[in-house]
């Protein structure tokens, strides 16, 4: 047996709080914090063991127990006992269910730590909620009812903790009680455990046989009914484990950038959440990506400026030389900077209803950083309940894969084993701002390290200026047979006559050639549009003013080939043209073949059309002849040129 | 190795969350109840932009039933931090005389609920902090830091943008709104020491002093002005009394109490048996499912 005093936690002490509130809040003030996740199956009882949390830590008022008591009688499913997962079924809908469909915090306090836990769901359609939950945690509590072992979920949820980086596991063996606190129930379960775990790498787990129904091995331990059982009690364990934020001030400094503080021309501060490490006046830090390096002047808060401040600290720093940082940049220790790389290796859970589209650009954010990334197909998908690797074209809501990430702009990164904060990321859908997946870098590719800008002599000014043009990228878009190509025809025809050097890119033609392994599926329609894209941007380095005509569909994509070109130079031209009106002129025919089945995925018919919302020239043919058109978009392109000709 | 405690860590992401706002959104608030969440809210925005001003105003949507202390409080904290300060409040409700004792629900639904939204649009706002905290309330402990709005200011729990690390998604379409909760993760208990221990000034009203009440539906309410309608045989009484949340003061019920210093409040907040949110009538309208419903018709 241990030290009973040590295994008696006081949550609350009443008489201490009565008698010298002053000593209780000293005692209070300097309480460490720690994050952990419940997670378990429906039936396993983990609702009933945060609601004992709370009401062991008294954290339930006697309001809320008479509620409680009364909701028992009526909802509960302990036979009129207090059914403490009613404490926790937050949202309405789900307290009828009897279910728990969403990630729900919960706070609790003992006298040496404030925790906060995150109540994940136990369904599989919910991997989302839980990687959510688990992402902020420091520790997990992975339920097992006693009566039915280690099952599929189990392996699920101990999987996707060890994914998201949890060092802690807890294997609480719940429900003890209903097995008759049997020991040799209990070594059965922790040794099938311990295999599994050792599969997948988790390299240590603590078990606690448990009751949260009765309250057996959560504040002490052992309960008169387990006396073979030697370890700690839950609270115990959560009271004492090791905290990520600790840990991590061993490592070196970083502070992503959120903001540059300028209050006026005298003051300069860049502030930031450090991530990992310390620091202190007179510090060398370099800043990434840039390289510039400096030193740390002041650390500056309203109580006064700090000697030193550590990781999980949000302060604001003064550096002794006027250097370039902004928002998404790096602050980090001089001598050991963060790698920087466009192309990664990822694990991705995908969260949205809607799949993944490879190729498609995402908003990524990480840290402060948000760049625009495309996902190539994954190399595999992983199987959550088995572990093994799949073959898969995309991600769908719920599944996890590992594929390559690439991106418009170099990334500050660390491997997601190395820092949650730097190798951490979401990807957002550019048109909804949803939040469609999480993902963790693995490490940089090769490629993206080794393959690196030719610095070139002749740049794209050299080549404008050789041809007396701005280069600008003319994208005309619309439906099938809305008159992209006879426009663009035009224009381009007026540019030659005018001396200008230009290159017409002609859906049909690029499909004859560079594209002719594509088809029409919404994938090879994105990586269509890319490919177009890149080689329009080409020849815009190479001075010239590219028209295409494709109808590309996506707004996704038009902003794709946007961002890739300087501002200003991406000329989006709506050649707006109603179905009824380009159908009715069927030039080629593709409408009747699309009516009648016989062409599938056909833009306007069985696959949508996103208009432009803010083209830069709008046409509509209906009002507009295309000799009009012509000279409209010739003389919008050449007012913007001739104060430079 | 420097331990950290858990008010450091609670500061350092609610200033964390802040900065995150302020370098995305286009057009940020700070709704300021003038409670003590809202005193704890605006003293860390202060600390989180030093020694620049929060840069952006403060709205207060008024239902002009507010304590006096409370007015008097928010004019002063206004001044202080040197941020701009916008009273709104409903004309419609203003015109009509909307008041608690006449018109019940109705009366939190046009001041508050109607009065943020018409403040929100009026000023184009397309982020308002607010000072909510997931452990007031079973529907609360399940909304996000960043609450997604619709561009008629509804949420919808089941369609909520999963928020993982402390990455957060404010990206939103033009029309959409963001309301955000720097204290989510504050409880009662963790407000309370941070007020002491950074002497946040609070109003007076947290404190017990001897004030005029009346006792009415199980409710002490204090009689804060002359607007006060009693009825035939009531008569104000002096009661040593103190208010654990702070609201429109027909609304708000006291307890007695002799706890006149902040240790003593704690003390009695923690020795106490009743939760929070009890003293408030608002949220005993329509039941258990009260608040989530109140919040997806656009309350805070």
């Amino acid at each position: 047996m241990a030290d009973p005093t040590a295994l008696d936690p006081i949550y609350k002490t009443d008489a201490l709080i009565a008698e010298n509130i002053d000593a209780y809040l000293e005692l209070h003030q300097n309480k460490s914090m720690l994050r952990f996740i419940t997670c378990g199956s429906v039936d396993d009882g983990k609702s009933t063991l945060i609601g004992r949390l709370l009401y062991d830590s008294k954290m339930i008022f006697e309001d809320q127990l008479a509620a409680l008591e009364a909701d028992s009688k009526r909802v509960g499913t302990q036979g009129g006992d207090i059914d403490f997962a009613l404490l926790v079924d937050g949202l309405a809908a789900e307290r009828e269910q009897g279910i728990t469909i969403d990630v729900a915090y919960r706070f609790f306090a003992t006298e040496k730590r404030k925790f906060i836990v995150a109540d994940t769901p136990g369904h599989e359609q919910y991997t989302r909620n839980m990687v959510t939950g688990a992402s902020t945690a420091d520790l997990a509590v992975i339920l097992i009812d006693a009566r039915k072992g280690v099952l599929t979920q189990t392996k699920r949820h101990s999987y996707l903790a060890h994914l998201i980086g949890i060092r802690h596991l807890v294997l609480a063996v719940n429900k003890m009680d209903l097995v008759g606190y049997d020991r040799a129930v209990f070594d059965s379960i922790v040794e099938d455990y311990a295999a599994f775990a050792r599969e997948i790498g988790i390299e240590a787990f603590t078990p606690i046989p448990i009751s949260g129904f009765k309250g057996d091995n959560i504040t002490i331990a052992p309960s008169d009914n387990t006396p073979w059982y030697e370890g700690p009690s839950l609270i115990h364990h959560l009271e004492t484990v090791e905290i990520a934020d600790t840990a991590a001030q061993a490592q070196s400094f970083r502070m992503p950038v959120q903001w540059v503080n300028r209050p006026n021309l005298d003051f300069r501060g860049f502030s930031g959440l450090i991530s990992s490490g310390e620091i202190s006046p007179g510090k060398e830090v370099r800043i990434v990506p840039s390289g510039k390096t400096s030193r740390v002047k002041s650390i500056v808060t309203l109580n006064g400026d700090l000697d030193v401040a550590v990781a999980g600290q949000s302060i604001t720093l003064t550096l002794e030389d006027e250097v370039d940082c902004s928002r998404g940049d790096v602050i980090s220790i001089a001598d050991n900077p963060p790698q920087v790389a466009d192309q990664f290796e990822a694990t991705v859970v995908w969260m949205s209803d809607e799949a993944m589209i490879p190729g498609r650009g995402y908003w990524l954010k990480l840290a402060t950083q948000t760049v625009t990334a495309t996902v190539a197909e994954p190399k595999y998908e992983i199987n959550v309940n088995t572990m093994e690797h799949l073959a898969a074209k995309t991600l769908r809501l719920n599944s996890i894969g590992v594929a390559e990430v690439t991106t418009d702009r170099p990334l500050t990164f660390e491997p997601y084993s190395d820092s949650r904060t730097l190798g951490g990321f979401i990807l957002i859908d550019k048109i909804t701002n949803a939040t469609v997946a999480a993902g963790m870098i693995h490490f940089s590719l090769r490629r993206a390290q080794n393959v690196h800008w030719q610095a070139l002599e002749i740049g794209r000014e050299q080549h404008a200026a050789l041809k007396g043009q701005r280069p600008a990228v003319l994208w005309f878009t619309g439906l099938s047979g809305s008159g992209k190509s006879t426009i663009a025809n035009l224009v381009e025809k007026k540019l030659h006559a005018l001396g200008k050097h230009s290159f017409l890119l002609d859906g049909d033609n690029i499909r004859h050639g560079l594209n002719k392994d594509l088809g029409f599926t919404e994938a090879d329609r994105i990586e269509n549009i890319r490919r177009v894209g890149e080689v329009a941007k080409l020849m815009a380095d190479a001075g010239l003013i590219v028209l295409t005509a494709f109808i590309s569909p996506f707004r996704a994509e038009r902003e794709m080939v946007r961002s890739m070109l300087p501002e200003g130079e991406f000329i989006e031209i709506f050649v707006d043209t109603p179905l009824s009106v380009a159908e009715e002129r069927d030039v080629k025919g593709l409408y009747r073949k699309a009516r009648s089945g016989e062409l599938k995925n056909f833009t306007g018919i069985d696959s949508p059309y996103e208009a432009p919302e803010k083209p830069e020239i709008r046409i509509d043919t209906t009002t507009t002849s295309p000799e009009a058109a012509a000279d409209l978009i010739a003389e919008r392109i050449l007012g913007v040129w001739t104060p430079d000709l | 190795m420097q331990q950290l405690t858990h008010l450091d860590r609670l500061e350092a992401e609610s200033i964390h969350i802040l900065r995150e706002v302020v370098a995305e959104a286009q057009n940020p608030v700070m709704l300021y109840s003038i409670g003590k969440d809202s005193a704890v809210m605006l003293h860390l925005a202060r600390k989180a932009f030093y020694p620049s001003p929060p840069p952006f105003p403060l709205l207060h949507v008024d239902t002009t039933w507010k304590f006096r202390d409370m007015y008097a409080l928010r004019d002063k904290m206004a001044r202080e931090s040197g941020m701009e300060l916008l009273v709104y409040q409903n004309p419609e409700a203003l015109e009509r005389g909307i008041n608690p004792f006449d018109h019940g629900p109705l009366h939190t639904d046009m001041w508050k609920t109607e009065g943020l939204k018409q403040a929100l649009d009026k000023y184009g706002f397309d982020a308002a902090f607010g000072g909510a905290r997931r452990d007031e309330e079973k529907s609360r402990a399940k909304e996000r830091i960043f609450s997604f709005r619709t561009a008629t200011h509804a949420w919808d729990p089941k369609n909520q943008r999963p928020e993982l690390w402390n990455l957060y998604n404010a990206r939103k379409n033009k029309g959409e709104s963001i309301r955000v909760f720097p204290i989510s993760n504050w409880t009662e208990l963790d407000i309370w020491q941070y007020i002491m221990k950074e002497q946040i000034e609070i109003v007076p009203l947290y404190m017990a002093a001897a004030r005029p009440t009346v006792e009415r539906d199980g409710l002490l309410l204090m009689v804060d002005d002359d607007r006060f309608p009693l009825l035939p045989g009531e008569e104000p009484v002096m009661r040593s009394i103190r208010f654990r949340t702070l609201g429109c003061y027909p609304l708000t019920g006291a307890v007695e109490s002799t706890a006149s210093t902040l240790p003593e409040v704690v003390q009695e907040m923690l020795l106490t048996t009743t939760s929070e949110r009890q003293g408030r009538v608002i949220d005993k309208d329509g039941g258990d499912a009260s608040m989530e419903k109140k919040k997806q018709e656009g309350y805070f």
